[in-house]
């Protein structure tokens, strides 16, 4: 027992070391190195069956969805999916894994936050780390070459808390996608006309969107002299100016990732700027930018999109911003983000961004990487961030403490004399069997206080009283009486 | 090159042995042993990075689902979610995993069938098998005593196909269930009800709701002299009779789970007998079984919801069939399952179920396990009017000199709603209210904080009241 005990205790050391080396960032082989030798000592300890312990929590970042978030939860996605469908969008569903090799080599870096499941003889398998993927191999088992489609589903991540608190390992993605062959930038526009729509629907703030592609990045670096291997990590670092100064990140691209201050100069001179199209045109003339052949089709693209989005009436909600160089490494084209806006403390200030509720781009190489023969299915899509859309509305409802029913229950059959049971399993099932809404307390002989107290609680908004009031005074606030007799029903 | 594809070769002999080992029910050493192989010629194959296969597929015994089966789906849940929220139903999510350990231990046999995640160095973690449990692990963590919930979600199975054609690995369960005390039938009729609306709703054809008790399978198999070790077992077979003549399920009870042909036929008497409300009212007659105290719970109790059944208007939809013995261990009373009839090809002839398309029944056991307290206090003494803390102490004070937890509030006028409160947050499951009319009558109010019932008690029965509610045997509160 003691001996039991010690070694608990070493694994608990175990683990907290594991957990050490990850914050401190040590090397992924010592850390591979100290976790093996966490599992060898789980094993000594034995298998977990026979002890019963009850802990009563949901896994690391993870949570469950109370009958209240789950009321928000749909009136949020009410609004995305009718959006979606308004846009003539098909939605599919995939499982929540898939075979380990389908994800392998999509997601670069972030590939060690993906969760495999246990090789338990059978094929490999790990949690899906967002809809994108499984799109594209959707789109390949099928051999379809164009689709509109939405996909609203948990995705997984293993992201460490202690890095990026209140992340959420298990979390929704409402994701939507145009696959195929199409004229230039019509459909882009579209998925932008999509995000606005929603995020103005949602009302949860004012909102803009950024927006800058891909190959404007591409060029940008090349004519600054950034060497192609460091392009992903200048990115990751250029990508922090919506968060911290140039200067500092000035420091950390030649600092930690070894460019010359001459360069990081020329890469500020540009990804400092941000504007509407005259930016673009601007940068048209720009003598090395226009140059360079991928900026310049950037450029040209983004002129385009920016005709599109004033007719469609929301070019003022975006802003062509050459410091976002956010995500995967399967984006080609233009990329996008949303950012809620705080209203500024003083005046005549700019708005601060306060983080990202919806973000996407144009990803034309993914399914090819599906298909044997390497056909290509040129995408454009976007995702919502719907769980900081959930507290904040959560929050919204608080701060006007709206009550946010959790049925939709429209009438309690009660009564307030003693042997009525009979009476009211009759009369509701009456009203079932007519499409009403309608419950019974399941007592033989409630109070009618007790009755009334659950409508309350609940939200009920009418009770049909079976035997009348048992006092000739009123029962509850708004009365209405409709008619006097056997069964009465209040308001 | 050569090396590896003669690797690769082993691996997929090595796969097919293991298939092989499963498909023949081997033993689980010698399956363990063979994978065990299996996993050491993979690791020698090395890790997957830099090897782009093309493989499209989904995993095995999943799918995706087509904008066309979507809408399907679609349209199949609205009439589902629309009738539980007609019943007031409120709907609650969790998530796709759960610790090991919430999961370990609930399923029996079962639990091999169960999805694990990787060790990676944290919590160990596996797929959700059902919604059952993970409805249980949300009552416990948020302490409630009563919830009427619906939950549609995806469950995980590590079925073996080979053995079980068409079943899916990953597979949706629409879930309703009614927690809490409450004065008996009422839910596990309105159950019963649900079941019904839903199926006629679909418009699917005629269907046949079966219900069974397991009370009186127990009592049943007593009085027919099965042991008890052989319960388990025994159910499973009768459960057969949907499928097979009584002749097989008598074969394999003798044949292979060791029953005397005696035992068998008696049983025989009994599970071949299905009706309505008249074979309970005439095995509430039988003089064996009605003397078995299980059965003549169950019996009683099925008389009382076939009332029920009636005044909802479905008495005609459900039969009452004691070949019924389905499903898992949680189940301590009223079983149903749902069927489909298929239209007889000779008129005249009864028509045939064709498969389950629902089932459920009641499941006292598994909830109340898991309620954690942090005291084990058992009533609060209480005033509902003001300037009587004098009596609260001396009751209280009489209570604990009987041996009996119990605790006041440290106030002098406390109100009677922040009593209550305080013995739900703490789980203390009675409350003795003093009240100035009582103290004339010489009685005290005992309230159950879980039905919110109340009845007088004379004060020199209190004690005894108290003691009896809250015997761990009984558990009446």
């Amino acid at each position: 027992m003691a001996e039991r005990a010690a070694l608990e205790e070493l694994v608990r050391l175990q683990g907290e070391r594991v957990r050490g080396l990850k914050q401190q960032k040590a090397s992924a082989e010592q850390i591979e190195e100290e976790v093996a030798k966490l599992l060898k000592l789980k094993a000594q300890l034995g298998p977990d069956e026979g002890k019963q312990k009850f802990v009563l929590k949901t896994p690391k970042g993870t949570r469950d969805y109370s009958p209240r978030q789950m009321a928000i939860r749909e009136k949020v996605f009410d609004v995305i999916i009718s959006c979606f469908k308004r846009h003539g969008a098909e939605v599919i569903d995939t499982p929540v894994f898939e075979l380990k090799e389908t994800l392998t080599g999509k997601y670069g870096e972030d590939s060690k936050l993906i969760y495999d499941l246990k090789d338990q003889g059978g094929e490999l398998l790990s949690l899906r780390y967002d809809l994108t993927v499984p799109f594209a191999r959707y789109l390949a088992m099928n051999k379809l070459t164009n689709i509109k489609r939405y996909h609203i589903a948990k995705v997984y991540r293993r992201d460490n808390p202690a890095m990026t608190r209140g992340r959420y390992r298990e979390f929704y993605q409402c994701d939507f996608d145009i696959a195929g062959q199409f004229d230039p930038m019509i459909p882009d526009a579209e998925c932008l006309k999509i995000m606005c729509e929603i995020l103005s629907s949602l009302q949860i703030g004012d909102f803009l969107v950024k927006v800058n592609d891909r190959r404007i990045l591409d060029g940008m670096f090349a004519i600054c002299g950034v060497p192609d291997s460091k392009f992903r990590t200048i990115c990751s670092s250029v990508d922090k100016l919506d968060k911290v100064s140039w200067e500092e990140v000035k420091n950390e691209m030649v600092g930690e990732k070894g460019l010359t201050p001459e360069v990081a100069d020329h890469i500020g001179d540009y990804v400092q700027q941000h504007g509407g199209v005259s930016l673009v045109e601007q940068l048209l003339q720009d003598p090395k930018l226009s140059q360079n052949k991928q900026a310049l089709e950037g450029l040209e693209d983004l002129k385009l999109l920016f005709e599109y989005l004033t007719l469609f009436g929301i070019a003022d909600k975006i802003s062509f911003d050459l410091s976002l160089a956010r995500g995967l490494d399967y984006y080609t084209g233009v990329i996008y983000e949303a950012v809620l806006l705080q209203t500024p403390v003083r005046p005549g200030e700019e708005p601060l961004g306060v983080g990202s509720v919806a973000a996407g781009g144009r990803y034309d190489g993914l399914v090819g990487m599906f298909d044997p023969k390497g056909r290509k299915v040129p995408c454009v899509g976007l995702s919502i961030g719907v769980e900081r859309i959930f507290s904040i509305v959560e929050q919204r409802l608080e701060a006007l403490e709206e009550k946010v029913r959790t049925t939709e229950t429209q009438v309690l059959v009660a009564s307030a004399q003693k042997r009525l049971l009979e009476e009211r399993l009759k009369l509701v099932s009456e009203l079932w069997d007519a499409g009403i809404k309608a419950e019974l307390l399941y007592k033989k002989n409630p109070k009618l206080l007790n009755q009334l107290q659950y409508c309350e609680e609940a939200g009920i908004p009418l009770v049909a009283i079976i035997g009348g009031c048992p006092k000739r005074r009123p029962c509850g606030r708004n009365q209405k009486e409709n008619k006097p007799g056997p069964l009465h029903l209040l308001s």
